[in-house]
């Protein structure tokens, strides 16, 4: 079967760009193609800097017939209903339709057999309409033909199409096309420098054959493995280690149809800068690799760069060139690095008063001011210095202002750890400043010393109650200020450091500190807004005489204090977390489902005590006993329409097991919430455990539906204190199985 | 390659010896492809594009191709003459190409090769860097050429310009002068360039020209730059664009005459585009010394940006009734 070749040859496509467009041209094409009825055996997409390219294999020759049935109208239907149906089904007369009968009677079909078309023709139809309408995320127009509207638009101006299609055995046919005044054809070229001549193409295997040697290596992952490969070996002869970068990679890769990889050096005296810092220069600036000293894991004086040229003179001028730009950057950075030192991290304190954090949230002074007093608070309860945590909450952004973090953001937090050793900091206050900021990601370390966690938490909670105020909430797909990632940070400082932190309570802190100040307008505002909506509401309520389906712009809003809304997203965002680690999110919930539960860490403990508890047989009974006791509860209360709730009365018991039944609850009762007083959780589901055999023999003996109603409503509402008890250590109902 | 053959070149005219000789052999490569060389337009700018041959020609459908070397302003990059890259005015030559060429790229390499920079040996690279300005409302998609690693020039097709839609799009060269002649001498610091390619007493050197002025300037933008005569200048060149603007509108009815206040859509040409943009210029560059002060604030900072943006839109508005904008009588 045939196989078409596809190859889009344009100026230079942006690397970042490179990988989508491969896949988006392969998925496009080929959903296209089946829509159409080509069914074909696979597809292979393909990029370089200057060419998209497609193969599909094994596509049929013709697509096939199709015979479709249209049902029409009714026999004997008016003439105008039988000339529209003639009409749509493009028939000449009735007598060409089959007669069908139905449930109603008989009907009119029409039979239409549409034969398939050749492959090559329905190709033709579906790539320029691909070409078209090609998803780039910015596209552009340019030439003469840019003046007319409705020019073609591609990622930069797309010069050639290759369309071949055709049988192995064959000379594969031109796809007959032309988009924009571009005919497709069967030439391409090769390198822009390498091999700059034209040639013909026939189908994939020899189109990368010809591109390759006219030095182009079509395959991105190719391109990889080569400058991986020979930048190691490279490394390796000089007793050295790449410091791989799979970022830079896949960029280099996009940067180059021919990868050459060289080696160059700059002057040893820069490595007295911070490694971050050279790092960065070489990487961002110059797209080259650093290379460390495989014993002594440092950074060397070497780079390793990937050009696009097999050079007549061996690369020598690339690498003197490449050097000496790596000079002249590392020059300004070291020149950066230098004038920072010289302006102590505080001094730079008052340019914050100047600067807008978030127009809602006042300026960074103000900010730093609220981290700062927070951190304060906090620092007893993480077990750090109150002086250094206030130290490094108060220095902790100022590096945002230096000249290498408005070079390099992504250098924000280290710079101002360097700043402050060589200003004489505490060594705890220095790590602070870096560590603050995380973790930054699911993968990466959480601090542990307590003034880090304290600036950490004060940071990020401040942060997430502050956008919380605003109602610049994450919703759906839109967490522009990351405040996921920023609960989430919480959640793990909290857990891996054991931290006894209540969450409400630590909220509270914050919206207090922002009364009388200038938060307080924030706080007026969410005020304002809750009372709008409950007055919405009211109205609503009364419009409906009743109850109303909740829909708001704000529906976490509604009836919520701030504290309460955002802690709603913190159990959200732990649940997420447990269940990422494997434990069952109805536990969270059963867990969650209690009371004043906002201390993470004792939630945590809860659940994972509750999940020991019923995976021992103990356990396991108590559950199902718990969900037999609120069956028969709910079936007699919603028969009764009343609820059996309040202590049962002594005087009815009449079996053993009643009696035995309701001391055992009691003492079960006692004794868990004596223990989850005392965070023994463990100890709370052991107190639980004991009620098993009590409630199993009062299933088995007790009859609770008699006739006598007092003796009835008495053990219902006794079965209900096993509800009530349990609740000392979860709440049951929400536990599955 | 063309008739320009770099052999035939005296020692000191040639590109990569003298920085006035890379000057000259980049015009005469663009004059000998049809480039109309333009003298650097007369107002202080902080870029080429701010060359009304640049900015109001790339609007309009009229073809035009032009290069000129345009001395550029950037206050805040003044570094008092002591750091080897960075200056506080230096040289652009820009050149815009409208329609874009097809071979564009091609003819952007030959010019290379114009000035001794031979693609067989070295490695350049089309990179990623899409150019938009803020206060011109202008867009376009492009690259930052690379010369073995080394930034030497940027190359944009706009797109959009003044907000309007450039229909067609131009295809804009813009050579970092300095740097690229730093690259084809061989020097590390800009000051140590060659100007005139001469030896010895007779060798005139970038610093001999730039260095005090450097000095001066950087003195002058960073500390004592008259900010009370600066924001009165930015509110009179605004105002006075705004005035030219309006007086500009020629009513269609009455073919001869300026009147005041006519409503958008019965305008017919604009007479005097060209005077209210210079003062679109004088605002912008007066912004960018104002900001070298440190006396804008980063809030006032967008404002002040969309302001000069207004000015460079209705500017844009405005050529486009002129004739050369495309209007016809």
């Amino acid at each position: 079967m045939p196989d078409l070749l596809l190859e889009l040859f344009s100026e230079e496509i942006p690397a970042r760009m490179q990988g989508r467009a491969a896949e988006d041209l392969r998925k496009i094409v080929t959903g296209r193609l089946v829509e159409a009825g080509l069914v074909h055996d696979g597809a292979k997409a393909f990029v370089t800097p200057r060419r998209l390219a497609l193969s599909v294999h094994g596509v049929p020759a013709r697509q096939p017939d199709l015979r479709e049935e249209k049902k029409g109208p009714r026999v004997g239907a008016p003439d105008n209903a039988l000339a529209g149906f003639l009409r749509a089904a493009g028939l000449k007369s009735i007598d060409e339709a089959k007669v069908q009968p139905d449930k109603k009677g008989d009907f009119y079909v029409a039979v239409i057999d549409k034969p398939g078309r050749p492959a090559i023709d329905v190709i033709g139809e579906i790539l320029p309409d691909v070409i078209k309408n090609f998803p780039w995320p910015k596209s552009m127009r340019w030439g003469v033909q840019s003046e007319k509207p409705g020019a073609l638009g591609w990622v930069r101006p797309l010069h050639a199409i290759v369309a071949t299609f055709g049988p192995e055995t064959e000379d594969p046919e031109i796809v007959p096309f032309a988009v924009d005044g571009i005919a497709a054809g069967n030439v391409t070229r090769g390198h822009r420098f390498l091999a700059p001549q034209p040639f013909a193409v026939r189908r994939l295997a020899d189109y990368m054959a010809k591109l390759e040697r006219a030095k182009v290596v079509l395959d991105a992952e190719r391109r990889r493995d080569i400058i991986l490969t020979e930048a190691k070996q490279l490394a390796f002869a000089q007793g050295l280690e790449l410091v791989e970068d799979d970022g830079l990679l896949a960029e280099t890769a996009g940067l180059v149809e021919w990868p050459v990889v060289l080696m160059g050096a700059f002057d040893e005296k820069f490595l007295h800068i911070p490694e971050e810092v050279i790092r960065a220069t070489i990487r961002n600036n110059q797209k080259c690799f650093v290379l460390r000293d495989a014993a002594h894991a440092k950074l060397v004086d070497k780079f390793i760069l990937v050009a696009n040229m097999e050079a007549a003179d061996g690369g020598a001028a690339i690498v003197a060139g490449n050097a000496r730009v790596i000079r002249a950057r590392l020059s300004d950075a070291k020149f950066f690095y230098e004038t920072d030192l010289r302006t102590r991290l505080e001094e730079r304190l008052p340019k914050f008063k100047d600067i807008i954090f978030h127009e809602k949230l006042g300026t960074q002074a103000e900010r730093i001011e609220r981290i700062e007093r927070l951190a304060a608070e906090l620092a007893p309860l993480v077990g750090a210095d109150v002086a250094k945590a206030r130290r490094a909450a108060r220095l902790c952004k100022a590096d945002l202002l230096t000249e290498v973090v408005g070079e390099f953001p992504e250098l924000q937090g280290v710079m101002g750890k360097y700043y402050a050793e060589t200003q004489g900091e505490d060594e705890a206050v220095a790590h602070a400043i870096e560590d603050h900021y995380r973790p930054k990601g699911p993968d990466d370390l959480v601090p542990s010393d307590p003034v880090s966690v304290a600036v950490g938490l004060a940071d990020k909670i401040d942060t997430l109650v502050g956008f919380w105020a605003v109602d610049e909430k994450p919703t759906g797909s839109k967490d522009p200020y990351a405040l996921r990632r920023a609960a989430l940070g919480v959640i793990r400082l909290v857990l891996d450091n054991r931290i006894r932190a209540p969450l409400k309570i630590i909220f509270e802190i914050v919206t207090d500190g922002w009364k009388n100040r200038n938060m307080q307008r924030v706080l007026d505002r969410y005020e304002d807004r809750v009372s709008r909506l409950e007055d919405a509401l009211a109205v609503e309520k009364q419009k409906q005489k009743g109850a109303v389906v909740i829909d708001t712009p704000f529906p976490g809003l509604f009836g919520f204090g701030l504290e309460e809304d955002l802690l709603a997203f913190f159990a959200d965002r732990l649940k997420v977390q447990l269940r990422e680690q494997g434990a069952r999110h109805d536990l969270v919930d059963a867990v969650f489902a209690l009371e004043g539960q906002d201390d993470l860490l004792l939630i945590v403990r809860r659940v994972e005590a509750l999940g020991k508890f019923l995976d021992t047989d103990d356990g396991k009974n108590l559950l199902a006993g718990y969900k037999r006791a609120t069956n028969i509860i709910r079936i007699e209360e919603r028969k009764d329409k009343r609820e059996y709730t309040g202590a049962p009365d002594p005087k009815f018991y009449q079996q053993d097991e009643e009696k035995a039944l309701a001391q055992a609850v009691g003492t079960a009762k006692a004794d868990a919430e004596r223990a989850v007083a005392a965070e023994d959780f463990e100890g709370a589901m052991r107190a639980m455990a004991k009620l098993r055999p009590t409630v199993d023999a009062f299933f088995d003996k007790v009859t609770v539906n008699v006739d006598d109603q007092a003796l009835r409503e008495n053990r219902l509402k006794l079965l209900n204190e096993i509800r009530a008890a349990t609740r000392a250590v979860a709440d049951f109902s929400k536990i599955e199985g | 390659m063309s008739a320009l053959r770099l052999d035939d070149l005296p020692p000191h005219m040639r590109p990569e010896r003298s920085f006035q000789g890379l000057i000259l052999a980049l015009q005469r490569y663009w004059a000998d492809w049809g480039c109309v060389i333009l003298q650097p337009y007369d107002m202080e700018v902080g870029a080429g594009t701010f060359h009304p041959a640049t900015t109001l020609r790339a609007l309009g459908p009229k073809p035009w191709s032009a290069a000129f070397v345009q001395p550029s302003r950037r206050p805040k990059d003044g570094r008092y003459g002591e750091n080897p890259n960075r200056l506080q005015h230096y040289y652009q030559l820009q050149v815009i190409l409208k329609p874009s060429p097809d071979d564009l790229q091609e003819l952007y390499l030959r010019s290379l090769y114009a000035i001794g920079i031979d693609p067989k040996i070295h490695d350049i690279r089309f990179v990623e860097d899409d150019w938009e300005s803020p206060t011109l409302g202008a867009w376009g998609l492009g690259w930052e050429c690379w010369c073995d690693g080394m930034e030497v020039s940027q190359f944009t097709y706009f797109q959009q310009v003044a907000d309007f839609e450039c229909a067609p799009v131009s295809g804009e060269l813009t050579y970092g002068l300095e740097r690229l002649a730093m690259y084809v001498q061989g020097v590390e610091n800009v000051f140590d360039l060659n100007f005139n390619g001469r030896d010895g007493a007779a060798r005139v050197r970038y610093s001999d020209i730039f260095l005090q002025a450097e000095q001066e300037y950087s003195r002058h933008n960073f500390e004592y730059a008259d900010t009370d005569m600066l924001f009165e200048q930015f509110r009179m060149a605004e105002a006075a664009c705004k005035k030219y603007l309006e007086a500009g509108w020629q009513s269609p009815q009455s073919g001869d005459g300026i009147s005041n206040n006519i409503p958008p859509k019965a305008r017919g040409r604009h007479l005097m585009a060209l005077p209210a943009y210079d003062q679109c210029i004088k605002a912008s560059h007066v912004f960018n010394l104002l900001d070298a002060r440190g006396v804008i604030s980063v809030t006032e900072r967008q404002s002040y940006i969309l302001r000069v943006r207004d000015l460079a839109k209705a500017c844009g508005e405005a050529w486009l009734a002129t004739e050369g904008g495309g209007r016809s009588a």
